[in-house]
């Protein structure tokens, strides 16, 4: 009966139903591994603080992973954006609207460009975006060299915002009532996570995407703009990136040559974890989310478990990698097992 | 005249002449050999030419295996960086054994060197598996290691930094005493020989350009197109190990998170340079090698009027958007329809 259902569900369902279990092994395996710090609410929340850009920067790659395309300039558009807006707001003095605008401008200027290269001229997506990181990286040095804090006053008072999160706190060690807090920037990223599940799963471009990523052929005969949906994803991926750019550079209020150094490789392990095939097609932005999730419960992990030389989290994120893509290779194998029969 | 400019070597000679010409006239002293002696009294040949034959000799060497990756899988190998990193530790680490300031080394250089050929085989076998048995596209499969390599050279020597203080280990990387040429040009040569003999006296160039051309028809034809492309991913391994023995001889010590930092993208832009579809199918080896020599020459010449490393990718990353551009199908169509059209006019304004 339970074998049954496993066969006929979608590959979708499959792989989001796997990633939400890893999730939950995971975080229970912490529970009881690494004592009651991830029990308290604030620890899970924590984990949202610090990977709200991730969040979004995931979500945008899952959306060009689903078209079967690829973005790996995330990481340099974010770092970009946070060295723009960081010497925008110091040294100019402007105010934080702003610096949002640029932000989605520069985020908007990579997805038209990358996604005009990749969809009308048709160029190989890795080489395009390749390019596009070490051009953002390149230029993140050239905008400003050295790291530097921003000190502009509206910006690190909507930096230092907390929302408390009601009946979530804990009594701290002075037997003190702490509230739970979570930073604006994972309220918007939760919002935009939404936003894109219906727009994937109720909308036509949404269906588009994961047509064009199925089976280019039936969809060109099926009538559908192949080269505008492969655009649109990308151009979305850029805003996004944009986005989560912004977000990040209010988490760290910092620009530095060196943020979000692997980001780009973080998104795409989490969207990878989330179920989302590199193949295209198949994808889910609620896996999405849980695959960053389950990758920063990983480096909380290796971090609290002393095993805090950088190394581990590099190899325990690629081990994880290693394992979720042979999972997706043998459910295509499944896939093409169930087309013969 | 048409079949010059069709012949696939033409693209690395026309950027080199431009380069060469854009000097010239910034700058003729960029073409000065001069001779002098370094620091231990031996002749010695320096001036910005000799830099680029010193320093494109890596990436010769690993356009040689990215070449045949491409041809085979149609992807590209951006472990390379990550890989020389793991390789380069292991040859210091067998040479320095636990002792990381050793005065003398604990084993021979031929010995560290063949141990780290072996990993270097070993891991590009990890990505040959991915991509070809478990059929991850090349890019993502060596993604694992390019985010996981530099941690894993920094563990093999536990995060220290061993230096070898022998001065053959040196030669590498640097100049053979009595012989003014560097020695990394003389090791690139070699290899160059080498691929070029396989070549010649074995079916590995048709089989790699079959199988990157279509894949099931070579099948039918009897090859093994998983074994090809596996095959391709571990010769690009033994490419790794060299380059490595290099890197870690100039410095005779190990930077774990700058060693070969972004020669990844050196390596693909030389095949791309070479004229070679980055889709995969047919290759031509002489114009990937003489497409490294040329992103050197263009690093140099980058270096030359003051840009700083850092800032260099944004440079070369224009440098491979109008390079892929204008090599890609629709590009080269529209082209050659406006140039009929212009000369079409042409030809009836004539008449």
């Amino acid at each position: 009966m339970l074998k049954e259902k496993f066969r006929n569900m979608s590959d979708t369902n499959l792989l989001l139903f796997i990633t939400i279990v890893v999730f939950f092994l995971m975080y229970i395996g912490a529970v009881i591994f690494q004592g009651k710090g991830f029990l308290k609410p604030q620890t899970f929340f924590n984990i949202l603080n610090a990977n709200a850009a991730l969040i979004l920067l995931a979500c945008g790659l899952s959306l060009v992973m689903i078209t079967g395309s690829i973005d790996i300039s995330v990481g340099g558009v974010t770092a970009l954006v946070c060295m723009c807006c960081a010497v925008y707001l110091d040294y100019k003095g402007g105010n934080v609207f702003i610096s949002l605008l640029i932000a989605i401008g520069i985020g908007l200027a990579f997805g038209l460009v990358q996604g005009f290269l990749v969809a009308y001229l048709d160029i190989q997506p890795f080489i395009v975006t390749l390019a596009g990181m070490f051009f953002a990286r390149g230029m993140t040095t050239i905008v400003h060299t050295n790291p530097f804090n921003v000190e502009n006053p509206n910006f690190v008072a909507l930096k230092d915002t907390r929302v408390p999160v009601p009946g979530m706190g804990s009594v701290n060690k002075l037997g003190v009532y702490v509230d739970a807090y979570v930073e604006i920037g994972v309220l918007v990223a939760v919002a935009l996570v939404l936003v894109l599940f219906f727009v994937l799963r109720y909308t036509k471009l949404g269906r588009n995407f994961y047509a064009v990523g199925g089976n280019k052929q039936s969809v060109l005969m099926l009538g559908i703009n192949v080269k505008r949906t492969k655009f649109l994803a990308h151009l979305l991926c850029g805003i996004l990136a944009g986005i989560g750019g912004y977000l990040y550079f209010l988490h760290v209020g910092s620009g530095a040559p060196s943020h979000a150094q692997g980001a780009e490789m973080n998104a795409i392990a989490s969207s990878i974890i989330g179920g989302t095939m590199l193949t295209g097609g198949v994808g889910n932005i609620i896996g999405t989310f849980f695959g960053v999730l389950s990758l920063s419960t990983i480096q909380n992990i290796v971090s609290s478990a002393g095993l805090d030389q950088a190394w581990w989290t590099g190899i325990t994120i690629a081990a994880m990698l290693c394992l979720f893509l042979v999972i997706q290779s043998v459910v295509m194998a499944r896939k093409k097992k169930q087309v013969k029969k | 005249m048409s079949k010059i400019f069709r012949n696939q070597i033409f693209i690395p000679i026309a950027a080199l002449l431009l380069l060469a010409v854009f000097n010239l006239i910034m700058d003729p002293s960029f073409f000065k050999i001069t001779l002098g002696y370094n620091s231990a009294g031996d002749p010695v040949l320096s001036g910005y030419l000799m830099t680029i034959l010193d320093y494109g000799s890596e990436l010769a060497i690993l356009a040689i295996g990215m070449t045949l990756v491409t041809a085979a899988s149609g992807g590209q190998d951006i472990s390379v960086g990550a890989a020389i990193a793991i390789s380069g530790s292991v040859v210091l680490r067998v040479l320095c054994g636990r002792d990381h300031h050793a005065e003398t080394m604990q084993a021979p250089i031929i010995v560290a060197f063949l141990i780290s050929c072996v990993v270097a085989m070993i891991f590009g076998a990890f990505n040959g598996t991915l991509v070809a048995f478990f059929k991850i596209q090349p890019m993502v499969a060596t993604l694992i290691l390019f985010t996981a390599g530099r941690s894993i050279a920094a563990w093999i020597n536990n995060n220290e930094l061993p230096i070898v203080n022998e001065v053959s280990f040196s030669y590498f990387g640097g100049f053979i005493p009595g012989i003014p040429i560097p020695t990394p040009f003389f090791i690139a040569a070699a290899c160059v020989v080498v691929i070029f003999l396989v070549l010649k006296f074995t079916n590995l160039g048709l089989y790699t350009q079959t199988v990157g051309i279509n894949e099931s028809s070579s099948r039918l034809n009897g090859l093994n197109p998983e074994f090809i492309k596996f095959l391709s991913f571990v010769i690009l391994g033994l490419c790794v190990a060299v380059a490595a023995l290099i890197k870690v001889s100039r410095l005779s010590t190990i930077n774990y998170s700058v060693i070969a930092k972004d020669i990844e993208m050196d390596a693909i832009l030389a095949v791309a340079l070479g004229g070679n579809a980055l889709s995969g199918g047919k290759f031509n080896m002489t114009a990937s090698i003489l497409g490294a020599y040329v992103i050197q020459f263009l690093t140099t010449t980058l270096y030359k009027f003051n840009v700083s490393a850092d800032a260099l990718p944004a440079y070369k990353a224009v440098v491979v958007i109008l390079l892929v551009v204008f090599s890609a199908p629709v590009v080269r169509e529209f082209l050659s329809t406006q140039w009929k059209k212009i000369t079409k006019k042409g030809v009836a304004k004539n008449a």
